[in-house]
């Protein structure tokens, strides 16, 4: 029987519940945070595989971002002959938006899945069982220094997107559109405010906290043996895209609605 | 005879959904015994273990640890009892991301705070005992054969030298020689460290080589419990059918 209405009751229903768990698991990790003990030694390894081991996406993303980005609003411009303005509306564009967003994507698939099938392998081989068979708190050790890890390095990650993408501008403006090396970055830099690197790198943190807190929730609740880790991996990542472009709105219009 | 019991289940009770699994489980063991718990799969017998370890909360019922009800106990206080506790699961169970030594010294060192220095040397020592040699310390457990990693989680097992210790299923999947080899580990390591074993098997050979005392679980309860040399003279048409691996019985019954 496919009773609309009860279709809808029970969709409201699962909604419910999966927003309850998520609601504690956070709690639970977020309190695990301001208890010790604290491993720094593994915050420091997850820095390294979120952070480090991500920039070459990151950057190679920041780079063709950036180079598209000067060459379309040349194009698009130059229809009012505003083709000036291109260093201007490329680092806004970046520093704003492009920057934060694409790295949060691009995180969210790399860092989002392997949290998620780490995690949810250990879940099914009874590894988080034993750690707490071994007097240890899961949340404590796998899930805050992913956390802290994420939040920390993204907004870092961005940062240097940001650079990238201003550069991969820069090259197609100089070489592709024949823009003057010094006025394009003067253009660039004047026009530029710290609150439009400022917004991009809370944005990056909020990101980063999303896309850990996603991978250890579903890694955390995956069952079922090898397609179960293969759903919890996917539902990491696409539960992480959505809320990063969720969360965007919301940052966004926290920083510039007037 | 009024000692304590090290470990004791009072009327447990467990279900999921509408599903019952432990319906009114007792069981106790005294100080330095060693019991297994036999039966079919789908019986409880891990779920039992699970509420035991606390993973699993019993919908009633007590779980008594050295007397203290264990049942409603959490944070500091879960983790207090869980230091009396040692594990080997079913398959391992080791961390993939740590050598064979930071494995069995992993409880040392993050439970107990012990120095990494001083925790490898234990560790060492525990797989000299479990018949590994210091050169696999620092061996990927992901490369190990079966028989192998059972014995690295043997040493991780008893490694805190813990009062009571739980074998889940310690001979699956592995070869009769190298099951009969584990067993005899348990058995000389249970007997160095004078501990309280609690193991749950299918395997009567390693039922018969561990345990002092035998207990069917079926339905959720215990419905026999016994000296392990009493096993074959028992007359619980149950036992008799599962120990001796016969289709006919009243297990059969139930399927069909």
């Amino acid at each position: 029987m496919n009773n609309p209405l009860a279709v809808i009751g029970r969709f409201f229903l699962a909604f419910l519940a999966t927003f309850g768990r998520l609601s504690i698991f956070t709690g639970k990790s977020v309190s695990a945070i301001v208890m010790p003990p604290f491993y720094w030694r593994l915050c420091l390894q997850q820095m390294m595989t979120i952070g480090y081991y991500s920039l070459p996406v990151v950057g190679m993303t920041a780079l063709f971002t950036g180079a598209v980005l000067a060459l379309q609003i040349y194009l698009g411009s130059a229809r009012f002959g505003a083709e000036s303005a291109v260093p201007n509306i490329v680092v806004v564009g970046l520093t704003r938006e492009l920057g934060p967003v694409l790295a949060g994507l691009m995180l969210g698939g790399r860092v989002g899945a392997a949290i998620a099938a780490e995690l949810g392998t250990m879940k099914v081989t009874e590894q988080l069982d034993a750690l707490i068979t071994l007097q240890t708190n899961p949340f404590r050790y796998l899930v805050v220094p992913r956390l802290v890890a994420a939040t920390i390095t993204t907004p870092i990650l961005v940062l240097i997107a940001d650079i990238i993408g201003v550069m991969g501008g820069y090259l197609v403006g100089i070489h592709r559109l024949g823009f003057n090396s010094t006025v394009y970055l003067k253009n660039t830099f004047d026009f530029m405010e710290t609150m439009d690197v400022a917004s991009g790198l809370v944005k990056a943190a909020v990101f980063g906290f999303l896309i850990a807190l996603m991978g250890c929730y579903h890694g955390f609740n995956s069952k079922g043996g090898a397609q179960g880790v293969g759903r919890a991996t996917t539902d990491a990542v696409v539960s992480s895209l959505i809320l990063i472009l969720i969360a965007n709105y919301f940052v966004t219009e926290a920083f510039f609605s007037q | 005879m009024t000692d304590t019991p090290r470990l004791e289940l009072i009327d447990v009770h467990k279900s999921f959904g509408t599903k019952v699994v432990l319906d009114g489980l007792n069981l106790s063991l005294a100080k330095g015994e060693s019991v297994v718990v036999i039966g079919g799969s789908g019986t409880g017998k891990s779920v039992m273990l699970k509420c035991i370890l606390g993973l699993l909360q019993p919908d009633q019922g007590q779980i008594r640890i050295d007397g203290e009800d264990t049942v409603d106990l959490r944070g500091a206080a879960r983790e207090r009892v869980l230091t009396k506790f040692g594990m080997l699961f079913q398959s391992a169970a080791l961390f993939d991301s740590l050598t064979v030594w930071e494995n069995v010294a992993f409880g040392l060192i993050e439970g107990a705070g012990m120095e990494r220095e001083q925790a490898r040397a234990i560790a060492i020592d525990k797989l000299s005992k479990v018949g590994m040699g210091e050169d696999m310390a620092e061996a990927d457990p992901a490369g190990l054969s079966g028989g192998m990693r059972k014995r690295v989680g043997l040493a991780r097992a008893i490694a805190t030298e813990p009062d009571i210790i739980f074998f889940d299923e310690p001979t699956t999947g592995l070869d009769p020689i190298m099951g009969d080899v584990i067993n005899n580990l348990i058995t000389e390591c249970v007997q160095d460290l004078g501990a309280t074993t609690l193991t749950i098997s299918h395997d009567m050979s390693s039922a018969r080589t561990i345990a002092d005392r035998v207990a069917m679980l079926y339905n959720g309860k215990i419905i026999w419990a016994g000296a392990v040399d009493q096993i074959d003279d028992c007359d619980n048409a149950f036992v008799d059918q599962f120990i001796h691996g016969r289709e006919e019985g009243p297990f059969a019954l139930e399927v069909t």
